[in-house]
């Protein structure tokens, strides 16, 4: 009978990372189409938005049947409610993603502040370093690198506030790029929050391997 | 929190077979304990020590230490009936004595030695609703016991275990015999009695044992393998056998 049970835990675990693939694509696509100008890219995700949450869906279903018919504990039973959890933020990450790409549609407004779409880079470039390495950490149950995602997310808000200030510099250099200036903010925002929610799929593996719930994000962090 | 019982290094054999491989477990006043495991893991044999309902069997032996409030309830010249009014004990299959419900509860009573009829009836009464069987049986306390369902039968056997007022009351997988709704019934009375006695619970059924227990204890070959707060059990166990047992991998 366990064999079933592990076999279905297998297969969950299996969707769980083609999702966290997904919405790691997201992530690259939407900053990327961003600093390309390329709405027509932006304008594909936007069409395939409801690609990921439906994924979650499906994920979610299958692990409150495997609750409700196999109703594991112990250890089964937080591998299945680390994803269940672990699925939402996911799911709030590719949310973010989605509108990485409406604002790339939405942008208009030159002149750029190169500077800033550097920093945005470096953002984004590290915001999906980060998901890669926790659903590593997830499947290979590595608490350590979990746990180290707080500090990694405070790169990330560093370079959040630096970038605020480099924008607000530019705009006061050239009040031209005030147009373009209000996207950034809101790029720079939503790359922050993709941290934030990475940084919830970390506590939710430390959750699967020892039990412990706990609260990584700083909710003071702006 | 303060320990009624305690075992200390407790070992037992049967001829050459050692059944129990030093066990040590105490059990917290006024909480109920289950005792899980598989088949022949020893529970039920550690639990039959707790009174000693092991003695009359041939060629065993018992080594180490069972205290009740401090006490060693294998020290010589040990009254048995003073220590099984101290620790009661319920079974498997409800086991009413063949006469009425009230002679059924008021037995271990009189077998006490205690005489006066109005605190035996009071009692009897207290007991029977403490057991949550008072308002099935006020009205018929002249029926023969045998004359209920099971279910009220074993409520019949709490009372019965009650009345003589036992700090510790052991129950040999008390519901296993019963059906789900009557079963629900008994958990919801150990879970009212919790605040008064405390209880020893051998049971197969580990969702039941989630349900009641405050303190489980995972016994396998005779040895315990791991104990803690029902929450830790449950939640982030120590062992890994311990969490492949509680979701049925083996046993």
């Amino acid at each position: 009978m366990h064999e079933i049970f592990l076999d279905e835990l297998k297969k969950l675990n299996t969707q769980f990372m083609e999702m966290g693939v997904l919405v790691n694509d997201q992530i690259d696509q939407g900053t990327r189409s961003f600093v390309a100008h390329d709405k027509k890219t932006a304008q594909k995700m936007i069409k395939e938005a409801d690609v990921v949450p439906k994924e979650a869906i499906r994920i979610e279903k299958k692990a409150l049947d495997l609750m409700a018919l196999q109703q594991p504990v112990a250890t089964d039973f937080r591998v299945v409610i680390s994803i269940l959890k672990a699925a939402t933020d996911l799911e709030r990450i590719g949310e973010n993603a989605i509108s990485l790409a409406v604002e790339t549609v939405r942008v208009k407004g030159n002149p750029r502040i190169p500077e800033v779409e550097k920093i945005i880079s470096q953002m984004t470039h590290e915001v999906r370093k980060m998901l890669i390495e926790v659903l590593t950490a997830y499947v290979q149950e590595d608490e350590k690198t979990a746990r180290s995602m707080v500090d990694r997310q405070e790169v990330v808000t560093a370079n959040y506030q630096k970038a605020r200030k480099v924008i607000i510099d530019g705009v006061e250099k050239d009040s031209n790029a005030a147009v373009a200036s209000a996207s950034y903010f809101v790029i720079i925002r939503l790359l922050k929050r993709i941290g934030d929610h990475i940084v919830n799929l970390a506590s939710w593996v430390i959750y699967k391997v020892s039990g412990e719930l706990f609260e990584l994000a700083d909710p003071k962090a702006e | 929190m303060k320990n009624i019982m305690e075992v200390k290094n407790v070992k037992l054999r049967y001829g050459d077979f050692e059944a129990l491989h030093g066990i040590n477990l105490a059990f917290p006043e006024q909480k109920l304990t289950a005792l899980i495991g598989p088949s022949g893991c020893g529970k039920s044999t550690l639990l039959r020590c707790l009174n000693r309902m092991n003695d009359d069997i041939a060629d065993i032996k018992i080594t180490g230490d069972i205290l009740l409030a401090g006490e060693d309830i294998y020290r010589p010249h040990l009254d048995l009936v003073e220590l099984r009014k101290s620790v009661g004990m319920v079974f498997q299959q409800p086991m009413p004595f063949p006469f009425s419900v009230f002679d059924n509860v008021a037995y271990g009573l009189k077998v006490a030695g205690i005489k006066d009829k109005e605190l035996i009836q009071q009692r009897v009464e207290e007991s029977l609703k403490q057991a949550a069987i008072w308002q099935e049986t006020k009205d018929s306390l002249d029926r023969n016991a045998l004359a209920f369902s099971g279910g009220q039968q074993q409520r019949i056997c709490i009372a019965r275990a009650l009345a003589v007022r036992p700090a510790v009351v052991l129950l040999d997988e008390p519901t296993s015999a019963l059906d789900p709704i009557s079963s629900s019934e008994i958990e919801e009375t150990l879970m009212t009695l919790k605040t008064k006695y405390t209880f020893i619970m051998v049971t197969h059924n580990l969702q039941q044992a989630s349900r009641v227990s405050d303190q489980v204890a995972f016994l396998m070959n005779g040895n315990l393998i791991e104990s803690g707060t029902t929450e830790e059990m449950f939640l982030a166990p120590k062992k890994e056998i311990t969490s492949n047992y509680l979701n049925g991998r083996f046993g």
